[in-house]
């Protein structure tokens, strides 16, 4: 095929303050290739390819489209360049129809006439193997036909530049397959297609070349036919890495959790957990795996007595008295009362498990604070611990005073989870634990797991990497909009089956949308 | 589809030829960090550049002298020992207010009701004076005024707090409205207490602040021991630590098991009994009396004062001195020139305006483009 130049980068550098996200960067597209942005997470993807779209303006250096220089100052600029964005959050109005949706902001002078519009994304949309309907509204999408609507908003304007931040982060395998063939079918018609990704099985499936960035900078450009996940791996993080995970046989393992028919309703009676059951055994990696959005979250916060089930027992083994305890109903003041050491590893962790604006003493401070009776503080002792973490995870901070805010993601999780594991606790549930992290901070993260799964913690981890969880997890319960639809064994199952477990009860989950539907009309 | 990308095209074309001319000439970038003495001196040439406009301003508008009208802002509060224990005094019933609002505020509670609760604490305080003026000792009518002041105030800020914990309603819209309440109870009873009808109570005769060393002396100690007290709560107590947590988050205050609701009454309860003081401070030691105009809108100059500072009570101190010095200042302006009160508003907000401004050059840096080409050259 003939290569003809699309997009070019010369020397783009941006700074947020004094750090570099892009320094001196150059990379070039051709026409009819698909180009991943391989790095770790903060270095430097997604800020470069914003600058592409018009959503930042380089500091330094220049773009060329087509082998003339171009100034890019707005995504109205990039459309009208022929270069459009898809992002990791999608933008779409959920009470607008698919065309809606995707007509919307285009003025072109011409009359407004959906039936036209439908046909036309009918058009794109069938050149493409894409299955929509264009009439449909929003809300009563699945993620992966969001996604679909944002890709297509991009073709209608006739963007012929496509840049995919994290498309597959919210899909499961299965649709990940689906969307790749679409992908290739644009590459066959012509398309740049640049997609941002940290996932290496991806990178080597899909593209016809990666380049990569570490720390802002462009390390090189390769064909992925001449490349390895291990050789890109070492480019991404500067040093060899070994990417296994240990995973010991779990010793005198006791049940010390049992969720007995949990379910839950958010405010407007919709379920979001429906009559889970499992049992978390210490001295064992428990995985949650599923869609995001499959109730993970509130079952935690269940278990963690941040939500209130409508239903169902929470049922504590207590290992120093022998005696069980049910958690239902209590709050965490009142669970940590009873003894139980629970510890959480929240999803959202400069929301809900840490304070943003506060340093590292007071963050400290959030679990132990209310001890004793003085009315005063005691910064001592969390000051201790914070060092204590700081040494032994070897958290980059200028000090203790710092606030966790200005840590990068890989240090605010380390202290999160340094801070959760220092309350010795029996039961360990963490959220995403590594999600925005780079390669060595997930590790270190995978270790501490494992660390006090031989330590005979129970161990729950909810997961989205399929490769990881397969690898770390003991026994992995699979949900499926709130419901359990399989606990399979860690270490006989493969990803496939568990793609399959997680998108099982598709009839009923559609029963359960029209529901929801239904509801959001009402109001 | 076929006609989008040659005009697509013919556009790219038009842009590319014309590229040099759309380049922005410069684009806004976010700081890092910014050292304490560089972020000062903006703020130091942020309050310069203001006082320039305003003395060009003076000198177009009224014909003064810019020397002369800079002399008299300074004039009005350091020019005579009595001018500067007013400024003191007016300087520390403002900090007694922001104070009050603080905690509030740091909790993310938008209490702009400031205002009525030091004006019910003054009214309770008045109706003791009046009610029980003649039948004990000023001693212990003072400290009977003072607990009604404590407690009213506290009662009209924890109203609005038992609202938003239990019924999640907006604090902004209902402290709002409990000023017209407040102010309009303080009419009533005006009417109830002037038999004449005349609505205007004369100077109360009992329960006055007793006299140290000057007869402002006494309110400006009492506001320096009140601001180490709630910068004391702030920042070292158990109750001060909640109160930021559920202010910067309350998910990880719900998290931790932080009762929210309790924390928001609480907090609210303490902000309205300091405003309860604020207006006991009013009445006893300065007014003897009361109208509905009793705080004057200081319920919401307290607000600046409160956020200039960024809710630290020991910095507050220089803010509500800053804020006062351009308030007397803009009205000795008025007096000396004899022109309308709108100019001295007007300087204010000019030179509030430039402070505020001066934010965003702390927080942000322009980037010229032509200084960055050249770099890479």
């Amino acid at each position: 095929m003939e290569k003809k130049l699309a997009l070019e980068m010369k020397g783009i550098s941006k700074y947020f303050g004094t750090l570099a996200a892009n320094k001196n960067v150059d990379l070039d597209v051709y026409r009819g290739e698909i180009l991943s942005i391989l790095g770790e997470n903060g270095c430097g993807k997604t800020t470069l390819m914003n600058m592409i779209a018009g959503i930042y303006y380089p500091d330094e250096g220049s773009i060329f489209v087509d082998g003339e220089e171009v100034v890019i100052r707005s995504p109205k600029d990039a459309f009208a360049k022929g270069i459009g964005m898809i992002h990791q959050h999608f933008k779409l109005v959920d009470v607008f129809t698919a065309a809606q949706n995707i007509i919307l902001g285009i003025n072109d002078g011409n009359r407004y006439n959906i039936s036209d519009v439908n046909a036309k994304v009918k058009q794109i949309a069938d050149k493409y193997g894409f299955i929509i309907d264009p009439s449909k509204k929003i809300h009563e999408m699945s993620v992966s036909e969001k996604q679909t609507v944002e890709i297509l908003k991009v073709l209608y304007r006739g963007a012929d530049i496509l840049i995919l931040d994290e498309p597959s982060a919210v899909l499961t395998p299965q649709e990940t397959d689906k969307l790749f063939a679409v992908l290739r079918k644009m590459r066959d018609d012509g398309k740049s297609i640049l997609i941002i990704t940290h996932k290496l099985h991806e990178v080597m499936a899909i593209s016809d070349r990666v380049a990569v960035l570490r720390k802002g900078e462009h390390i090189a450009t390769v064909s992925t036919s001449e490349t390895s996940p291990e050789a890109l791996t070492e480019m991404m993080v500067g040093q060899k890495v070994t990417l296994n995970i240990d995973r010991p046989e779990p010793e005198n393992s006791v049940d010390r959790l049992e969720v007995r028919n949990l379910s839950l309703t958010d405010s407007e009676g919709v379920k979001i957990l429906d009559n889970i059951s499992f049992t978390a055994r210490s001295g064992e990696i428990l995985g949650i795996a599923g869609i995001a959005g499959s109730g993970q979250r509130e079952l935690l916060e269940s278990i963690a007595g941040l939500s209130h089930p409508v239903s169902g027992e929470i049922v504590y083994n207590n290992p120093k008295t022998g005696e069980t305890e049910n958690l239902r109903d209590k709050n965490p003041v009142q669970i940590r009362e009873l003894g139980v050491r629970l510890s959480f590893v929240p999803e959202d962790r400069l929301g809900m498990g840490l304070v943003g604006n506060m340093d590292l003493i007071d963050n400290m401070m959030l679990r132990s604070y209310s001890k004793g009776r003085s009315l005063f503080v005691d910064r001592k002792k969390p000051k201790d611990l914070a060092e204590k973490i700081i040494k032994e995870l070897q958290v980059a901070t200028p000090g203790t005073h710092t606030p966790v805010r200005r840590l990068s993601g890989g240090n605010v999780q380390k202290v999160l989870v340094g801070r959760e594991i220092a309350a010795a606790p029996t039961v360990l549930m963490a959220a995403y634990p590594v999600r925005g992290l780079d390669i060595n901070s997930s590790y270190t993260i995978y270790n501490l797991l494992t660390k006090q799964k031989k330590d005979g913690v129970a161990v729950i981890f909810v997961g989205e990497d399929l490769d990881v969880l397969v690898e770390l997890c003991d026994r992995i319960m699979v949900v499926c909009a709130g419901r359990v639809t399989g606990i399979v064994d860690g270490r006989n199952t493969t990803k496939e089956e568990i793609g399959l477990l997680m998108t099982k009860t598709d009839t009923n989950y559609k029963n359960d949308k029209n529901g929801k539907g239904g509801n959001g009309d009402e109001k | 589809m076929k006609n989008n990308n040659s005009t697509a095209a013919a556009k790219k074309n038009n842009a590319a030829s014309s590229a040099h001319v759309h380049e922005p000439l410069f684009h806004v970038v976010k700081r890092d960090t910014i050292p304490i003495w560089k972020s000062m001196l903006i703020r130091v040439i942020a309050v310069a550049a203001a006082l320039f406009i305003c003395s060009l301003l003076s000198m177009i508008l009224i014909k003064a002298n810019p020397i002369e009208f800079l002399e008299t802002l300074v004039d009005a509060t350091l020019g005579s020992t009595r001018r500067l224990w007013k400024f003191s005094k007016d300087a520390a019933v403002l900090l007694c207010i922001a104070l009050a609002i603080t905690p509030a505020f740091k909790m993310r509670f938008w209490n702009i009701g400031a205002e009525g609760q030091v004006l019910i604490g003054a009214l309770a305080s008045v109706a003791c004076a009046f009610y029980l003026g003649n039948t004990m000792s000023n001693a212990a009518l003072l400290v009977i005024m003072f607990f009604a002041a404590v407690l009213a105030g506290a009662i009209w800020g924890g109203i609005p707090a038992v609202f938003k914990a239990k019924w999640g309603t907006n604090e902004t819209l209902f402290t709002l409205m409990m000023n017209y309440a407040a102010s309009g109870i303080v009419a009533y009873f005006l009417v109830k207490w002037t038999p004449s009808g005349s609505s205007v109570l004369g100077e109360l005769k009992t329960g006055h602040l007793p006299q140290i060393i000057h007869p402002y002396f006494l309110i400006i100690l009492a506001v320096i021991v009140i601001t180490f007290l709630v910068f004391i709560y702030q920042n070292f107590t158990k109750q001060g630590y909640e109160l930021s947590v559920v202010g910067e988050s309350e998910n990880t205050a719900r998290y931790i098991g932080i009762n929210v609701k309790k924390v928001i009454i609480r907090t609210m309860l303490i902000s309205g009994a300091i405003c309860g003081i604020a207006g006991f401070l009013i009445v006893a030691g300065l007014d003897h009396s009361i109208t509905e105009t009793t705080v004057g809108g200081r319920g919401f100059t307290a607000i600046m004062v409160s956020w200039l500072a960024k809710f630290n009570p020991l910095v507050m101190i220089l803010t509500a001195a800053f804020v006062t010095f351009l308030d007397q200042g803009a009205s000795q302006i008025s007096t000396a020139f004899n022109i309308d009160s709108s100019f001295p508003d007007m300087v204010v907000g000019i030179v509030l305006f430039f402070i505020i401004g001066c934010e965003f050059f702390i927080n942000y840096k322009l980037k010229f483009r032509s200084m960055t080409k050249k770099e890479v050259k």
